[in-house]
């Protein structure tokens, strides 16, 4: 009844194949005629941030709006607040670090402040002060400077407010106490 | 508080420091020796007056009074005598009055080479050890000696653990 074979031929064709140069070459769409980087180290990095490679130096301030590869040297101050920056395998950074989180493969001299985590690899080096809330050291790492832990403030509840004396007559005061009593009691639950 | 740990960052000793509210400076001392003396023999380098200037120009350079107590761990007995003398004053320089250090020596004389480690608070009882290899030492220590080079603190106690080893405790 039904024709397998084709099925099978269609199941079997790979549905992401990447398409020949002949076909893209056919269909005229440009192509890259850089050399294929395969051989290169791998590390972590995540589609959509901003990459600094390997033979690049910057000498200066750096600010970013998204997460930041740095793999060449970087010399000033790097500021991501709100985002992650990865110093690569070849990377050295000789500045002040600002972020969300800091992954280190790479070296570090400079002192480095997150709200979240740093995460310093195997063979790694951080020369520096580190502010952090939580921090990984994995074996192998080299790091010399000093590690203060900043702990996120818990929020603490709201003491219920104070019943603020009437003004007039017309304000309804029961109204007013649950209010009061239902913001803090909510808190407390917490 | 603040606590100066002369074994190299771990994770465990950094987690166990800074989970008590304390802040924690790690380095790595005997890293720092072998980066600035290996080139050659160790200890006749340790005499050079040009690599002892280096050495002395990255290690413990705080100012006085920067810590609450001090693990200096294993690493005084890769110390020739000068060099020994230096440090133990800027120890004493860089720790609080009434502050603790604690150090191990070891105490078997009869071998060339003494084991050396990466020390790791596991918990308020346990240190992990990992072996980092044997290197000579420069001097042992007797009670006596130990006395001496603590001589400027306030007191110094000692304990002798079944593994050779002469546990320390040093009152500034």
């Amino acid at each position: 009844m039904w024709n397998r074979r084709k099925d099978e031929e269609f199941a079997l064709k790979p549905a992401s194949a990447p398409p020949t140069s002949s076909a893209l070459a056919k269909e005229g769409i440009p192509m890259s005629t850089l050399p294929g980087r395969t051989n290169e180290p791998h590390f972590d990095n995540p589609r959509g941030s901003a990459v600094l490679g390997k033979s690049v130096i910057v000498k200066g301030q750096i600010f970013s709006r998204e997460d930041l590869t740095i793999d060449g040297e970087v010399e000033g101050t790097v500021e991501l607040q709100e985002h992650r920056l990865t110093v690569g395998p070849n990377g050295k950074v000789i500045a002040g670090i600002k972020a969300r989180e800091v992954v280190v493969l790479g070296t570090i001299h400079g002192n480095v402040e997150t709200t979240d985590k740093i995460d310093i690899r195997k063979d790694a080096k951080l020369l520096g002060d580190i502010r952090t809330a939580r921090v990984v050291i994995e074996d192998g790492a080299y790091f010399k400077g000093n590690i203060d832990i900043v702990r996120a403030e818990v929020a603490k509840p709201q003491p219920a407010p104070k019943p603020q004396p009437v003004a007039s007559a017309t304000a309804p005061a029961a109204g007013t106490h649950n209010i009061a009593a239902a913001a803090g009691g909510g808190d407390l639950k917490r | 508080m603040s606590i100066l740990d002369l074994a190299g960052a771990s994770q465990s000793t950094v987690s166990f420091v800074t989970n008590y509210g304390h802040r924690l400076y790690s380095d790595d001392f005997v890293h720092q020796l072998d980066a600035c003396f290996s080139d050659g023999n160790f200890y006749d380098n340790q005499t050079n007056p040009r690599k002892v200037e280096q050495f002395l120009a990255g290690a413990l350079t705080f100012e006085e009074g920067s810590f609450d107590g001090a693990l200096v761990w294993d690493t005084l007995q890769f110390l020739s005598a000068p060099l020994l003398q230096i440090v133990v004053e800027r120890l004493h320089r860089i720790l609080r009055p009434g502050s603790c250090l604690l150090a191990f020596f070891h105490s078997e004389e009869k071998i060339d080479t003494i084991p050396t480690y990466s020390y790791r608070i596991s918990d308020h009882r346990n240190i992990m050890l990992v072996e980092r290899g044997r290197r000579r030492p420069a001097q042992f220590f007797n009670n006596r000696s130990l006395e001496k080079l603590f001589q400027e603190f306030q007191s110094v106690k000692f304990f002798l653990t079944r593994d050779h080893l002469r546990e320390v405790i040093v009152r500034r």
